[in-house]
């Protein structure tokens, strides 16, 4: 499964958007994404993940890509405590 | 002294989706009571209600907008609408922070709340949608109405039961009179016809069943009375300080001169009879009303035995002889028990009895009640010059509010 096209198309969804309108490098500002938007976007992202996103990471997603990467990480089960300490801006983003 | 009058008027209800349809069929006597259409209701032993026919949002909101307002909201607005559209107004930009929504719901987001918990209890669910709180929060309906229209000026929701909408419009009223304001959107919208809603009322042993023949099911005052029927919807009023309508030329429907409210401080569901009336001699004092002036009184009257017997001493109390003569109707029996938005179906009922010279009846009225025995303007509405006009709200929870509207001259 392709995280990033369900991400778009789950955003898009959500958002009440044209699919086309949604890209990769889209900004959550550039949608018109607000706050609130945001988390009703991410609790469709829990729903159909299955998954739990942590207050934390969630606060740090303000783009598409970041949506993704952020995902990716708890999909595929890696650590993601140093994305929550950035979050509370307790460290700088790793290199990727 | 300031005076403050009704320019505008929307409302949404079981008997008609706009004021005129509204109107008209109350004075026609026709019921808007049906089986309930938003879900199967097999389940209860209370099949009916007074919903909205035919209701879809989609036919008002666009996709984006649904997902955020729950279905009490989507009233609210849609009465708005109608009564910003049927006014005229024009609010500019500096007059924004003296223009202000106030709106009653008794229930609020009950669908919201409800879905919420049944995802959570039910299903089982671990997390609920994030929109469940601003969607079902009981100032809902009024902040997308600011929002709207951009009010910024004194806002508020009430939640006082069967009365909210009374006293949301009677503390806007007031709002303007003092002069805080000068336009107020002010009114009520409830959408309580849900399962868990439906079985709650049930259990408190005051509706009427009368499945088989829904449109006669509420009989208010008629000594065959079973109960209320719950009804659901929206009516928001335009009140306007009197010089600025006349300025623009304004359709004045009516003027609000007098606001009772009071405390019954007994019991929370049954009514007393000292309470209410003090509420009624508020707003008559209020606009120097005398008791005998009072034309007609658009009644409470659930249709519950305790509601129409005590109503019918109050009425006698604060109007004595009178009584006897001032016309009485209950337009919950064709509309429902709209809960939150009750009181102001009725204020609207009332301002356009006024404007059209019409009182509509008392529906479904078959035998006389010896304990109640006024003129319940039975069945036939009656034309007939109105000046001065009560509604009466007396709630669950003793809280009452009493608007008093006369026309215009």
């Amino acid at each position: 499964m392709d995280v990033s096209q369900k991400v778009m198309e789950i955003i898009a969804r959500e958002q009440h958007l044209d699919p086309e309108v949604v890209k990769i490098d889209s900004t959550f500002e550039q949608l018109g994404i607000d706050s609130l938007d945001g988390v009703n976007i991410l609790f469709a992202l829990e729903e159909e993940f299955k998954i739990d996103i942590p207050d934390a990471v969630a606060q740090n997603m303000k783009s598409v890509q970041q949506v993704v990467d952020s995902l990716t990480r708890v999909l595929e089960g890696k650590d993601i405590s140093d994305l929550v300490a950035m979050a509370k801006g307790e460290t700088q983003p790793a290199a990727n | 002294m300031r005076r403050v009058v009704v320019t505008g008027l929307g409302v949404l209800a079981a008997t008609g989706k706009d004021p005129d349809s509204f109107m008209t069929n109350l004075i026609e006597g026709r019921s808007g009571i049906r089986r309930i259409q938003q879900f199967d209701p097999s389940a209860l032993s209370v099949q009916i209600a007074a919903e909205i026919p035919d209701y879809r949002g989609t036919d008002y909101f666009p996709a984006k907008r649904l997902d955020l307002i729950d279905r009490f909201t989507e009233y609210g607005l849609i009465a708005a609408k109608q009564a910003i559209e049927s006014s005229g107004l024009q609010v500019k930009d500096e007059e924004r922070p003296r223009f202000g929504v106030m709106m009653g719901a008794g229930m609020g987001g009950a669908q919201t709340y409800e879905q919420g918990y049944c995802s959570l209890f039910a299903k089982g669910a671990t997390r609920v949608h994030p929109f469940t709180i601003p969607k079902s929060m009981h100032n809902a309906a009024t902040s997308q109405i600011c929002m709207e229209y951009g009010a910024q000026g004194p806002s508020l929701a009430t939640s006082t039961a069967c009365s909210s909408a009374g006293h949301a419009i009677g503390e806007a009223f007031r709002h303007i009179k003092f002069n805080l304001a000068d336009v107020m959107l002010a009114g009520g919208s409830e959408s309580p016809v849900t399962f868990g809603i439906m079985r709650f009322w049930e259990s408190v042993r005051v509706m009427a069943t009368g499945n088989g023949d829904p449109s006669h099911a509420c009989r208010p005052f008629s000594l065959d009375r079973e109960g209320l029927v719950i009804g659901e919807g929206a009516a928001v009023l335009v009140l306007e300080e009197l010089e600025r309508a006349k300025q623009r030329g304004a359709r004045i429907y009516a003027e609000i001169a007098g606001y009772g409210l009071s405390s019954d401080a007994g019991h929370i569901t049954q009514p007393t009879i000292d309470g209410p009336a003090r509420a009624i001699r508020m707003a008559l004092d209020e606009a120097s009303i005398n008791p005998e002036d009072v034309d007609y009184i658009n009644a409470h009257g659930t249709g519950t035995r305790l509601n129409d017997v005590t109503e019918t001493q109050v009425v006698k109390k604060v109007l004595g002889d009178h009584a006897q003569r001032v016309a009485i109707s209950s337009t919950k029996s064709m509309h429902g028990h709209a809960m939150g938005a009750t009181a102001a179906l009725e204020m609207a009922a009332t301002v356009l009895a006024i404007d059209r010279g019409v009182i509509p009846p008392t529906a479904n009225y078959t035998t006389p009640d010896p304990e109640c025995d006024l003129d319940y303007v039975p069945n036939q509405a009656r034309e007939a010059p109105i000046r001065v006009a009560l509604s009466n709200s007396f709630a669950f929870g003793g809280l009452n509010a009493v608007l008093l509207a006369r026309k215009f001259e």
